[in-house]
């Protein structure tokens, strides 16, 4: 129960650090946060349910450190670009 | 297929001149288009003294072409490859110097094909082809100097008057489709006989307020003659189609002689003849016939009395003559009807032809005002005119009186005890004889006796040197034509070149014998026996023949009638008016203001067409562009529905933030609203 209950918290916490944060490398650091909030329930689970829950906490960390490059890429792009990486001046797509 | 050939020779002219008349030196297209009508008319007669023809194929499935020549179809292929040819010749004379000389004679000979086509079919899609291709001659050639704005009114009006009298024949033939069954005329004829019993409903019962409509009923087969006689009506220009055929003389002089006087007219009166099978199962019918023939004989001719033009003059003679041919078809009198047709073609076309050599004589003036005196210098013309004229207003031994007296004496034998319309066809063509007479008589006088009006400021060198190149004489449309600069309206009327007048003399030689010598034959000998069906009991023909010894003693009988008294006095009073007091015409004018103005006005036909159904239909079109295409289509239903999505876009693209956390906040907001919605659905 508490392994969800942190994992809960670790989450919420990323939640609020993607919506209040100004800087892309802080709103990308609260999306891994989030991720690995994730699968500390999938491997919470594991324990009660079987390996099941661990392989796919394996798969997160997989896919995660792939989108952590991809990520950090693009990051590095925009600030080449800009001078900045404040998210809230990437706002070209404005309807 | 020696039948099919006498369409294809003129289709081939067509052809060749269409492709390559540019290239051609000036006589040429003219002698081949003559040459070959003269090849087709050999051919033609030859085929009628053989006993007839027919030509069958399969065109598409189930849709015959067929071609049939019989003695009335082969008849009438005579008239319009003969008159014809002669109208040929006299064109090459006529057209020369045309910038559109190979034109002319192209358009010239697709007429001729497509009117032996209308003549010789024996179905009816064929007869339709050629009565579709015959109204598009006609169109080409009355706008033939498309530069002229009032040539190209006269063939718009000509096309779209004419298009209303098809749709009444194409409704007919559909009613002989669904009806019969069948397209071929035979098979047609057999199995009306049938269906005769048959009825349409044109407007079904119905109840308005608890007031209960009868449904109004007429038989198929009134339904079927009418609708094809309307289409008769546009073509051979009968009240209230008739407002085409006098701005028709907008085209050049051949061509209202050969199309709008001789032969197109005409084909009207020859598919009722052709019909008659149909028409005679319909007393309904015949008499609507009647009565549309009887008043247009009578007050088209009215018309006539008071017209300048000498043109116009003989094309509201024309109209009065088809009225004439039509109450002879209202009578069942059809055999009269084709007679005078034929006799008519001959004449008129000689009238329209004469009226052409003065138009040519005087420089290209068509008032007759401004005539006057012109025996003198024109006496083949005054000749050949005065022929035709004796010959239209039915003089003892010219053509026109066998055929006009025979049509008289049916109507006023179908009078007897008849319907009150047989009784006011009877009157009108009584009464139309003196009205023939006296414009007739009044345009001879007005343009060949009299004092000279017309004004001569030349020199007779001037005048000699137009006689050198008369040869060449151009038209006045070519607008812009040095020629006619030069030539001005100066110089002293001429006689035309030999190509004019020898056909005038050759058209002048029927006219006076031609209805002498075939009356006997043609009316009274069964010469249509099969080709025209008349029932028993409407059949004067037959009456009159009981009583018709020889041509001499029926000339001798129509001379005690009235009409031949009647013509008499038209003739007597022209002569007094015009040759002897022209003050009379003078206080006339004066004394019938109103009834001359109502004449001027021609009825108001022209107005209630022009301005009121032309005038109304673009009224109307104009209005439904600006209400319904422009209002309706474009303004609500295109440029609505892209305003429509624009007015929403623009409500909701305050939603698209750009910014990142907005996105965010929506999707966490939404995965927890699923979340919800999920773990409430399964929850159990």
């Amino acid at each position: 129960m508490s392994y969800l209950l942190t994992s809960a918290l670790l989450f919420a916490l990323g939640v609020y650090g993607v919506l209040t944060r100004r800087t892309a490398i802080l709103v990308f650091l609260s999306i891994e946060l989030m991720l690995n909030a994730a699968n500390l329930s999938l491997v919470g689970f594991a324990r009660a349910y079987g390996l099941d829950g661990q392989v796919a906490a394996l798969m997160v960390i997989a896919v995660a450190a792939a989108e952590v490059a991809v990520g950090l890429g693009l990051i590095v792009a925009i600030f080449r670009h800009r001078e900045s990486t404040a998210v809230d001046d990437l706002s070209e797509l404005r309807g | 297929m020696a039948l099919l050939g006498t369409i294809l020779l003129p289709l081939l002219v067509f052809a060749l001149l269409g492709l390559f008349g540019k290239r051609m030196r000036e006589p040429l297209p003219g002698v081949l288009a003559s040459g070959l009508v003269l090849a087709s008319f050999l051919l033609g007669a030859g085929l009628l003294l053989s006993g007839g023809a027919r030509f069958q194929a399969e065109w598409l499935p189930g849709i015959p072409f067929s071609l049939l020549l019989d003695n009335l179809s082969g008849f009438m292929l005579l008239i319009v490859t003969g008159v014809g040819f002669l109208i040929h010749v006299y064109a090459i004379g006529y057209m020369g110097g045309d910038p559109g000389y190979s034109r002319f004679f192209a358009y010239f000979n697709l007429f001729i094909a497509m009117m032996l086509t209308l003549v010789l079919a024996d179905s009816y899609p064929v007869m339709f082809i050629g009565w579709e291709g015959v109204g598009l001659a006609s169109f080409l050639l009355i706008g033939f100097w498309y530069k002229r704005p009032t040539a190209i009114f006269a063939n718009l009006k000509a096309f779209l008057v004419n298009r209303v009298g098809d749709f009444g024949f194409l409704l007919g033939i559909c009613g002989v489709v669904y009806f019969a069954g069948t397209l071929d005329y035979a098979q047609a004829f057999s199995q009306v006989n049938g269906i005769s019993q048959a009825v349409i409903e044109l407007i079904p019962t119905f109840t308005v307020f608890g007031h209960t409509f009868v449904a109004w009923e007429v038989s198929a087969v009134t339904f079927i003659a009418i609708c094809l006689f309307i289409g008769a009506m546009g073509k051979s220009a009968q009240v209230p189609l008739h407002v085409w055929l006098p701005d028709s003389m907008e085209g050049p002089t051949p061509i209202s002689a050969l199309i709008h006087a001789a032969t197109m007219v005409t084909a009207g009166i020859f598919m009722v003849a052709r019909m008659s099978p149909i028409f005679e199962l319909s007393p309904t019918a015949l008499h609507f016939v009647l009565f549309i023939g009887a008043t247009t004989a009578l007050f088209t001719g009215l018309i006539g009395i008071i017209q300048n033009d000498v043109k116009r003059v003989v094309a509201y003679s024309t109209l009065s003559q088809l009225g004439y041919m039509t109450v002879a078809l209202g009578v069942s009198a059809y055999s009269a009807a084709v007679f005078h047709l034929m006799t008519h073609a001959f004449f008129k076309a000689l009238l329209f032809l004469a009226a052409g050599s003065v138009i040519i004589g005087m420089h290209h003036e068509q008032d007759m005002r401004k005539m006057g005196g012109l025996k003198k210098y024109m006496p083949i013309t005054y000749w050949t005119s005065l022929i035709g004229t004796l010959a239209l207003v039915g003089t003892p031994f010219f053509s026109g009186f066998y055929s006009k007296d025979t049509i008289i004496e049916a109507a006023a034998h179908a009078a007897h005890g008849g319907h009150w319309i047989n009784t006011y066809a009877d009157w009108a063509v009584m009464l139309g004889v003196f009205v023939t007479s006296f414009y007739s008589f009044r345009l001879l006088y007005l343009t060949f006796h009299g004092k000279e009006r017309f004004e001569t400021h030349s020199d007779e060198s001037h005048h000699a040197e137009s006689h050198e190149i008369h040869g060449n004489e151009a038209h006045p449309a070519h607008d812009n034509n040095a020629h006619d600069a030069h030539h001005g309206h100066g110089g002293l009327p001429h006689e035309s070149p030999w190509v004019v007048t020898v056909p005038l003399i050759l058209l002048a030689i029927p006219s006076i014998f031609i209805g002498y010598f075939t009356i006997g034959p043609m009316l009274f000998g069964g010469f249509f026996t099969g080709a025209i069906e008349v029932l028993p009991q409407n059949d004067v023909i037959k009456v009159l023949g009981e009583e018709f010894h020889g041509p001499f003693a029926f000339t001798l009988h129509g001379m005690q009638m009235p009409a031949f008294w009647l013509a008499l006095s038209g003739f007597a009073l022209a002569t007094y008016i015009y040759l002897f007091n022209i003050r009379v015409a003078e206080r006339a004018q004066k004394i019938f203001a109103l009834p001359i103005r109502i004449l001027e006005n021609k009825y108001g036909f022209d107005d209630l067409w022009v301005k009121g159904f032309a005038g109304g239909s673009i009224a109307l079109g104009g209005k439904a562009w600006k209400y319904i295409d422009a209002g309706l289509i474009d303004g609500v239903m295109v440029n609505g529905t892209a305003n429509l999505v624009g007015r929403i876009a623009r409500g909701i693209r305050g939603t698209q933030t750009g910014r990142l956390t907005t996105y965010a906040f929506a999707m966490i907001v939404g995965l927890i609203a699923m979340l919800a919605i999920a773990t409430h659905l399964f929850a159990e």
